[in-house]
């Protein structure tokens, strides 16, 4: 459903609404695999990121992403230099990620204190953005709301037990998407969320011994 | 959110509303948000609006290829011109003002897009200056401007890579022009044709920027587009009408950027951009931004 307020925003540095304000949103939610500044990244370039991106402030504005910032945080434009001062270390690569990737996408590693995390996302005009992959799982994450994504074993009850985890720490589901590949195999789950689910709740999803995977993304768009 | 404009009118009319009015119900209902938190809302997009435009103006900006900058300045203090001292110029002035902040990566409201984003800001507000129109009538105009936007991407699309400049500035325009024209006191059935008369104005426009950067032609197409709305504007509120309903000059819209080659959808490889002179600017420009980058 289109809002108002997509239509009437995003309020964002220029110049581009998919190649600044999408990549800002991007490294936002890469960097929330992390849970803060990393060390190092290494951000892979496909398409028009690659040829047009240097113009358009896109590396600028997925390191600041990384950073922290906002797509309507002024310092976007000095985000290179700010990186630096704080220790992050980044490398830029023009590469084909697949011939039928959406011409914005890019793929980032980051790496804090030995945790490691890559994502690959694109950035799909108007500032509205779909990572496809989180360590190597399928996902589909638009950072319109909180989001966990997860890997578990299929088994009964997986749901009902993961929904009354959210629910003891008050998060309401909005949406909640599970796919398998096969009968018994890895069910991937993404859990949209109205609330912000805290680190509590995101380790008691962790210490289920059938959960293999897990990660936490904030909302990064959307009014 | 209307997926047509005539419904949107239509209902208008029967219940006696603007469009924003109209507008905002909708969006509250959609949203499960109060209007008066939606307002709050595009308040706060107006004001950004007004601070692109105050920093636009002084002329001291340029991009970071240096492609565009400092003409807001230029047209505001050049006294010849047979619109020196019109609405019409502030209007002109203030476009290119936001476009130019939005190249040198400075806050602006992507209304609809980033490469649009002067229009709609330049009609508004350099209307209700005009006209000494407050801010509650310029945070309705936006509201409109909204429902037409909503309806454009619905219909058509509001991409210059999916339907070149007619979807960005081409969109932006048809919008300023019907929120505006409703802040000037047009019926809802008015609004429908500005918008229809300044879209046709656009039909079959190009997305043909140098180097694939929001910046030549786009800051100078968001006056052109500016200009094309004003003509709208001023023919609706007269009581002229555009015989194809607004809606269908939508479709026909979409319908000509998904037949438009992939050259004219922002990939520089049309129009301006593939020009010889085009694609020498470009190429210098882009070396000239990596040296900067370091």
């Amino acid at each position: 459903m289109v809002s108002l307020l997509d239509i009437i925003g995003p309020v964002m540095v220029g110049p581009s609404s998919s190649h600044t304000a999408g990549a800002c949103r991007l490294g936002l939610l890469a960097r929330c695999l992390l849970g803060g500044t990393p060390q190092t990244g290494l951000l892979q370039l496909h398409g028009s990121f690659a040829r047009t991106g240097e113009g358009h402030g896109t590396d600028k504005a997925l390191v600041g992403g990384l950073l922290g910032f906002r797509p309507d945080d002024e310092r976007l434009r000095e985000a290179l230099q700010i990186a630096e001062r704080e220790g992050l270390d980044y490398k830029f690569e023009k590469v084909t990620i697949a011939d039928a990737a959406h011409p914005n996408t890019v793929r980032i590693s980051i790496e804090l204190d030995g945790n490691k995390a890559t994502m690959l996302g694109s950035s799909l005009g108007a500032g509205r953005i779909l990572v496809q992959e989180i360590d190597g799982y399928p996902v589909q994450v638009t950072g319109n709301f909180h989001t966990i994504v997860l890997v578990a074993e299929d088994r009964k009850g997986s749901i009902a037990r993961i929904t009354g985890i959210l629910a003891e720490h008050d998060i309401n589901i909005a949406t909640l998407k599970l796919t398998r590949k096969e009968r018994g195999g890895d069910a991937f789950m993404v859990i949209e969320c109205d609330e912000q689910p805290d680190k509590k709740a995101g380790e008691e999803l962790k210490g289920l011994d059938w959960v293999r995977w897990t990660r936490r993304l904030d909302k990064v768009s959307g009014g | 959110m209307y997926k047509a404009l005539s419904d949107a009118i239509r209902d208008a009319e029967k219940e006696k509303k603007t469009l924003a009015e109209v507008a905002l119900a909708t969006e509250a209902r959609d949203q499960g948000r109060p209007v008066a938190e939606i307002r709050a809302a595009l308040q706060r997009a107006l004001d950004v609006m007004r601070s692109a435009i105050e920093k636009g103006i002084v002329g001291d900006l340029y991009s970071a290829s240096g492609l565009v900058g400092g003409d807001a300045a230029k047209l505001r203090n050049s006294t010849s011109g047979p619109l020196a001292q019109t609405p019409f110029r502030d209007v002109l002035t203030r476009a290119l003002a936001v476009q130019e902040v939005n190249a040198a990566m400075g806050v602006i409201v992507a209304a609809p897009t980033a490469g649009g984003a002067g229009i709609l800001p330049a009609i508004l507000t350099g209307l209700a200056k005009a006209r000494s129109v407050p801010d509650t009538k310029v945070v309705d105009g936006l509201a409109t401007a909204g429902l037409i936007g909503a309806v454009v991407a619905e219909r058509a699309s509001l991409s210059g890579a999916e339907g070149g400049c007619q979807a960005e500035t081409g969109a932006a325009a048809g919008m300023a022009a019907g929120a505006a024209t409703e802040m000037m006191g047009g019926t809802p059935s008015q609004v429908g044709h500005a918008v229809a008369l300044t879209m046709q104005g656009t039909l079959g426009l190009v997305c043909d920027p140098l180097g694939g950067l929001v910046e030549l032609p786009c800051v100078f197409r968001n006056a052109t587009g500016s200009a094309i709305a004003l003509a709208g504007i001023e023919m609706a509120l007269a009581g002229i009408t555009f015989a194809i309903p607004v809606d269908e000059v939508i479709d026909v819209m979409g319908e000509i950027g998904r037949e438009m080659d992939v050259r004219y959808r922002e990939t520089a490889g049309g129009g301006l951009a593939a020009t010889p002179t085009g694609r020498r600017l470009a190429k210098e420009r882009l070396y000239q931004i990596k040296r900067s980058d370091g």
